[in-house]
């Protein structure tokens, strides 16, 4: 409960009046397991938003349609003005517009931290090599992990690892970010490190959606905190708001769990 | 003296010393037996029986013999003819179990059905059951040379064999060869140019189709200018029996067919747990950085794919190899049927026929172990 009392620095916010991601009505299923049940939510680009919820909300489910990891099967999802559809070309272009950070990292094991970044650039972007490598470089410097660029990442730490994978999803320029439970898989001493890069990318005005426990990073980061259960949006308010006065039971009683441990 | 006993150093030591002296005995004694057992016969011990004619006819030979040649040329076909029925072995079942490990994990169900069927009924067949099947039910079935079943008017199938048209080198053969040649130097130079290129402007360029329309593009051109690289000697019958072109023999057929079903079975299963291997998370990543399903296969799945695939992959071409001795059932001469057989049974050198395709074995085994190996260090992961 001490991050309650903390007076926690917070950052200023970048949201502005452009819609970024706009969901109506998305419904999805697992064959009659209703994942997602009639989710409305609206990003404005600059936006910062932190998405917590017991495990088998959804959450993750939620945040892995917005770039097609997941198809919804009703309702409208549109990003950066592009509708998600069955469109391939669509698809692809809404992909190249949203970066992802998975909990496992996901870093390619027969690739190197510079490989694995510059990989999608060239593939993808057509990038000549060495303006691929020199970005790659570029944002490795900003995660603080440059001097690494020639090792693999089975000889990284998972801190490292995820660090790197932040910089890699950067090397694309998407316009928004999305982190799914980034820190769940690591040790306690390397949480700080990843969250202090992400805190950093928040400051540069990135769209961020963020799938995590971290309630510190969420006073700090985010401007509003949204609450999932069962395959729905409970609650979502500003931090402030949402951790002092909680309108809904199931909130407060999800709150009562993870602050008390 | 009890210390000593309970010394684990002064234990181990006497162990090995006892072992050593145990294999040492049944060494000698086996070697005693056997010069004592050969010297009751009459028989001479030594490789001198390789200079020797043979003095009986082979059924399929891959270099000119006579029967006044000696056993050691007899040694070199069974070698050629083991070899050959391995390598083509070797190159069907990688082709047909890739296609068939990959069909496993389709999107359509058809595919992926007949993919299975394929796998569960051709790996729980014995292969000496399935060489059987393929020499006596289908190629021994088969009508006599008056009767063949014809092909395109050039190839003849029937109970003598596959018989082929034969490749005669012509007026253009120089010129052609000599352009395939230019090609394949240019396609590879090509291929390095257009990844420069890629590197320094990022602009992918068509490598696959313009290798392809020069390996197809300048032997042709070469053909309408020269004429043609050979003339095609057409089997004929004549007679009982079909002359000119070339004979695959039933036997070989056969037992190519044979092993190179069997063995893809086992391939296929190998290359789907290889693809299946990789972790989700991996195409998941792929896909969210934006890459296209082709791409996802060739830099991501089939790069980690295969340093699961080869080690299991390689046990399957030496089992293939030794496999291939089984044709001495259908009397395909390979090196166990010619060389362990037939020269053993003539000369009564069974030590000597017997270590000479064992080596034999061996070494080709280990060639292919080699290879792979070093495929395998160059695909391995590096962690820590």
């Amino acid at each position: 409960m001490e991050l309650m009392e903390e007076t926690l620095t917070r950052l200023e916010s970048h949201k502005t009046q452009e819609v970024m991601i706009l969901m109506e009505h998305v419904n999805k299923w697992y064959h009659d397991f209703h994942v997602l049940k009639d989710i409305d939510l609206t990003v404005m680009a600059g936006e910062r938003i932190v998405i917590c919820g017991p495990s088998g909300s959804g959450k993750s489910t939620l945040i892995r349609c917005i770039n097609r990891l997941e198809a919804h099967q009703r309702g409208r999802i549109v990003v950066d003005g592009i509708e998600l559809t069955e469109d391939v070309k669509a698809i692809d272009a809404i992909r190249r517009e949203v970066g992802m950070v998975f909990q496992h990292f996901n870093l390619f094991p027969h690739l190197t931290v510079l490989e694995n970044c510059t990989l999608a650039p060239i593939w993808v972007k057509k990038m000549p090599k060495k303006e691929a490598e020199a970005l790659a470089l570029q944002y490795l410097q900003r995660v603080r992990i440059a001097d690494q660029a020639h090792k693999y990442p089975g000889q990284l730490s998972g801190g490292q690892q995820q660090r790197v994978a932040i910089a890699r999803a950067l090397c694309m320029k998407p316009k928004i970010m999305l982190f799914d439970e980034p820190t769940s898989a690591l040790d306690p001493e390397m949480v700080k490190e990843v969250l202090d890069t992400m805190i950093e990318l928040a400051a540069e005005g990135m769209t961020m959606l963020c799938v995590t426990h971290e309630m510190g990073f969420a006073r700090t980061v985010a401007d509003r905190v949204i609450f999932m259960d069962r395959g729905e949006i409970v609650e979502q308010a500003p931090p402030e708001e949402f951790f002092l006065h909680p309108k809904e039971e199931r909130t407060r009683r999800f709150l009562g769990q993870i602050l008390h441990h | 003296m009890r210390r000593w006993l309970y010394d684990p150093k002064i234990r181990a030591l006497a162990a090995q010393i006892l072992t050593i002296l145990a294999i040492g005995l049944f060494a000698g004694w086996i070697v005693h037996n056997t010069v004592h057992n050969l010297t009751v016969r009459g028989i001479a011990s030594g490789f001198g029986f390789l200079h020797n004619p043979a003095g009986f006819g082979i059924l399929q030979t891959l270099i000119d013999y006579r029967e006044t040649d000696t056993f050691a040329r007899v040694f070199v076909i069974g070698l050629l003819n083991t070899l050959l029925v391995a390598a083509l072995g070797i190159v069907f079942a990688t082709v047909l179990g890739f296609l068939v490990g990959i069909g496993r994990l389709a999107e359509n169900a058809l595919i992926r059905g007949l993919s299975a069927l394929y796998v569960e009924t051709f790996r729980n067949v014995p292969p000496l059951l399935q060489i059987f099947f393929w020499y006596f039910a289908v190629l021994r079935a088969m009508p006599s040379p008056r009767q063949s079943h014809e092909f395109l008017g050039a190839f003849f199938l029937n109970i003598r064999g596959l018989y082929v048209p034969r490749p005669i080198p012509a007026e253009g053969f120089v010129p052609t060869l000599l352009a395939l040649g230019i090609a394949l130097v240019s396609a590879f130079a090509l291929s390095r140019w257009a990844r420069r290129r890629q590197e320094r402007t990022g602009e992918p360029f068509p490598t696959g189709r313009a290798t392809l329309l020069l390996l197809i593009g300048l032997p042709l051109a070469a053909r309408l200018i020269f004429g043609a690289p050979f003339t095609w000697e057409l089997p004929q019958l004549q007679g009982f029996n079909f002359r000119g072109g070339w004979v695959l023999l039933p036997e070989l057929v056969a037992l190519t067919l044979a092993l190179s079903l069997y063995t893809a079975a086992f391939i296929a299963e190998t290359v789907r747990s290889g693809i299946q291997s990789v972790p989700r998370g991996q195409i998941e990543a792929a896909i969210a950085l934006g890459l296209t399903p082709r791409q996802r296969l060739r830099l991501i799945v089939l790069p980690q794919a295969m340093r699961v695939i080869i080690p299991p992959l390689t046990s399957q071409y030496l089992n293939l190899t030794k496999n291939s001795s089984l044709g001495a059932a259908i009397g395909y001469p390979d090196l166990v049927g010619l060389f362990a057989g037939t020269v053993l049974n003539q000369t009564g050198q069974a030590i000597e026929t017997i270590a000479m395709t064992m080596a034999v074995y061996l070494l080709i085994s280990l060639s292919i172990s080699l290879v792979m190996n070093w495929y395998n260090r160059r695909m391995a992961l590096v962690e820590r």
